[in-house]
């Protein structure tokens, strides 16, 4: 994990109290509504239907128990006892008022912790793999170039004001669990031929209106050369980005426009001025990056006996069998294991987490896990270092938590946005669409047959609940002032990125749940033996899905 | 006279500013002018006559190489932001100082925010003609929003890591 040194710190409380400042220039009139908007927002702070939402940042979704007691003190403080982990591995606390936002900084600031560039037309939180570090299959730990990434994208001077927001995510793994391919800059960690770590670089991903799987535009960047190449990626966005509407203002639309040659040449034509700037990185700087992410003391575990006393258990408990089977992921060190406690149980809005969770969360990080968790794109909690041996004791305490309903990659393991329930962009709720299909979904073993399925449901086309790249998406659109919901068919969000697309005519709420079951039933009659969900519709395409869902009832 | 942060102070400004529709060679008032780009480009061999009583002034989205071979002799460029959210004036403020070496005074006009002073002055203005609903020595402060940053710019080149290394 990354610690602040003094120059951090200065940073970070030198912007404290820059917001303290603005603020209240702003309730004594000096800052109007409209110049007000961009500054709090580049401070994470959304004014809601309900209340101002206030956006944490979590860099690359890492966090100590120190951090999580003081999210679960502001929680309970500032907020209504709870808080949600967001898409894009955030915290986000909706009930605070403005008043007391620069308060809540000022705690935030004591743990290495603040709301910089969560929103706004900026560059935002740098997201990775909620494995990273600990995953079998990485080519290098990516966290320490999402840390050089942070740092440099910090206020960074030139590029507060972009035409809109921009996205940054790294993947150091084939099995892209970042879905760098829908993002504005999508970093693949590589290893050329030499076995020198570099960047395949892809640009003009994204997810919201207009849809895009991002294109290439250079196969190997030497990762001494990640800055001075993003500032020139931004430099041709800031200066030809579209500011003339708002919709088309994404670099995806001006990576579209341009072609992604044409791009590709004028970035790297910017490029070539400034390669050799001091902005270009050291080895030593490097270096410096890495040694905040070493191993930690990782005890010597004899994987086979410990695999054998497991073996012990699942054979007595299905429960824990089924728990094991879903929520423990394969980790780098023999004899350990990463734990997804999933934010998903029925009833639950997907990704909410009270305060006292966030303190036992902090209590089982520090007795298991290194006193580290991490939060995941799909709005779950990862115990990145759990020794096997610990398992069995970790599910007795995670179940009466609320934290171990063993869905994980299942039907149930909604990506679902704050909808109509806290935004005011959303044209629908996405909550009780949610909450309805993962009631009506609550046979395990039925569950577990259908295999890994992503369900992902956004309340408005501005996508927070990535439903272009669910295996199914459901997106909230209004009609007259009625929600309906579209159904997509076919998207992906990992290594074949692909995007969904539309079954047909929206449903109302009351249908959807449904409509979904109809869609497994084409799935679970059409599928060859092993056969996923994606697999299956790619082999069968859209029609006999639509068939079935709109076949007249006669 | 309108009031200009320059250099740290508050000082009069003593140059007159030409909006684009207004400017033909003939009418331009006496004094020091800013003019815009096109009448610049236009009349270049007339205008420079009466340097170093001429400055240039140009939009953001405008291309700052077109001064390339001007900014040895320009003792005044201004970049006009035209809604403060239009960040193109940032990086043409870095491209005229650090690709084009002017050292001449770089001047904000237009409609940006007193909270952007510190980025605008990292990116190498030094001179910002506020909104005049702003009271500029309160504004001053602004300028020092940050005393430390990752990044290196025009006011310091090194990006921290560099002067971290330098220090351990």
């Amino acid at each position: 994990m990354y610690v602040y040194d003094e120059h951090d710190h200065k940073i970070l409380s030198e912007r404290v109290a820059q917001f303290r400042g603005q603020v209240d220039r702003y309730l004594e009139g000096e800052i109007s509504d409209e110049e007000f908007l961009p500054l709090r927002l580049q401070n994470g702070l959304y004014i809601q239907r309900l209340a101002p939402m206030l956006r944490i940042a979590v860099p690359y979704g890492m966090l100590t128990s120190v951090q999580l007691r003081k999210l679960a003190s502001i929680a309970r403080d500032y907020d209504k006892g709870y808080c949600h982990v967001s898409t894009r591995q955030n915290i986000q606390f909706n009930w605070p008022s403005l008043e007391d936002v620069p308060d809540i900084l000022a705690e935030l600031a004591t743990v290495q912790m603040h709301a910089i560039q969560t929103s706004g037309n900026c560059i935002r939180n740098t997201t990775t793999d909620q494995f990273a570090g600990i995953a079998p299959d990485e080519i290098v730990d990516p966290r320490p170039y999402c840390e050089i990434i942070r740092q440099w994208s910090t206020f960074h001077p030139e590029f507060a004001f972009l035409p809109r927001k921009f996205k940054i995510a790294v993947t150091a793994s084939l099995d892209d669990r970042a879905a760098v391919q829908v993002h504005d800059i999508g970093l693949q960690i590589v290893k050329n031929d030499a076995g020198t770590v570099g960047f395949r670089v892809l640009v003009g991903g994204g997810l919201g209106r207009t849809p895009v799987i991002g294109s290439v535009i250079r196969e190997f960047l030497p990762e001494e050369d990640l800055l001075t190449y993003l500032d020139a990626i931004l430099r041709i966005y800031n200066q030809f980005g579209r500011r003339d509407n708002k919709f088309k203002a994404r670099i995806k639309i001006l990576v579209r426009a341009m072609g992604p040659e044409v791009f590709a040449e004028k970035v790297e034509e910017e490029w070539q001025h400034i390669k050799n700037s001091p902005a270009r990185l050291t080895g030593e700087e490097i270096d410096r990056a890495k040694s905040f992410f070493t191993a930690p003391p990782y005890r010597q575990i004899d994987d086979a006996a410990v695999s054998a006393a497991l073996q012990k258990h699942t054979d007595e408990e299905l429960a824990f069998s089924r728990w094991l089977n879903r929520n423990v992921q394969p980790h780098k060190v023999p004899g350990y294991a990463a734990v997804t406690l999933s934010l998903k149980p029925a009833g639950v809005s997907p990704g909410d987490i009270t305060d006292k969770q966030l303190e036992l969360l902090a209590d089982l990080a520090d007795q298991y896990s290194f006193g580290e968790v991490r939060t995941t794109h799909e709005q779950n909690i990862v115990l990145g270092d759990v020794a096997k041996s610990d398992l069995y004791d970790l599910w007795k305490v995670l179940k009466p938590a609320g934290f171990a309903t063993p869905n994980i990659g299942t039907l149930t393991d909604i990506i679902c946005c704050p909808g109509g329930d806290y935004c005011s962009l959303a044209n629908a709720k996405s909550i009780p669409v949610a909450e309805a299909i993962q009631r009506h979904f609550n046979d395990l073993d039925y569950l577990y047959d259908l295999g890994d399925l992503d369900l992902n449901i956004s309340g408005c086309m501005n996508a927070c609940g990535h439903h272009h790249v669910g295996h199914i998406g459901v997106l909230g659109v209004d009609k007259k002032g009625e929600e309906f919901y579209q159904i997509q068919l076919g998207g992906n969000a990992g290594e074949h990125s692909s995007l969904g697309n539309v079954l047909g005519p929206s449903f109302g709420r009351d249908e959807v749940t449904d409509v979904v079951q109809k869609i497994v039933d084409v799935y679970v009659q059409s599928r060859n033996p092993d056969e996923q969900f994606i697999d299956t519709y790619r082999r069968i395409g859209i029609d006999p899905f639509k068939e079935r869902v709109y076949a007249k009832a006669d | 006279m309108r009031k200009l942060i320059k250099d740290g102070a508050v000082v009069t400004d003593d140059w007159q500013f030409v909006d684009a529709d207004h400017g033909t060679v003939d009418a331009l008032p006496v004094g020091k002018v800013i003019v815009p780009l096109a009448l610049w480009l236009e009349n270049k061999a007339e205008l420079s006559k009466h340097l170093p009583k001429v400055g240039v002034w140009l939009n953001g989205e405008e291309d700052t190489a077109q001064l390339h071979d001007d900014v040895a002799q320009l003792p005044l460029i201004a970049v006009n932001f035209p809604v403060f959210t239009d960040g193109r004036g940032f990086s043409a403020g870095r491209l005229l100082r650090e690709r084009h070496g002017f050292s001449g005074e770089l001047r904000a006009v237009g409609n940006f925010l007193r909270d952007q002073l510190c980025y605008l002055r990292r990116c190498g203005f030094n001179a910002f003609s506020l909104n005049e609903k702003y009271d500029p020595q309160a504004a001053l402060a602004s300028l020092g929003d940050f005393s430390e940053y990752y990044q290196g710019a025009v006011d310091e080149p090194l990006p921290l890591f560099r002067r971290r290394a330098l220090t351990s």
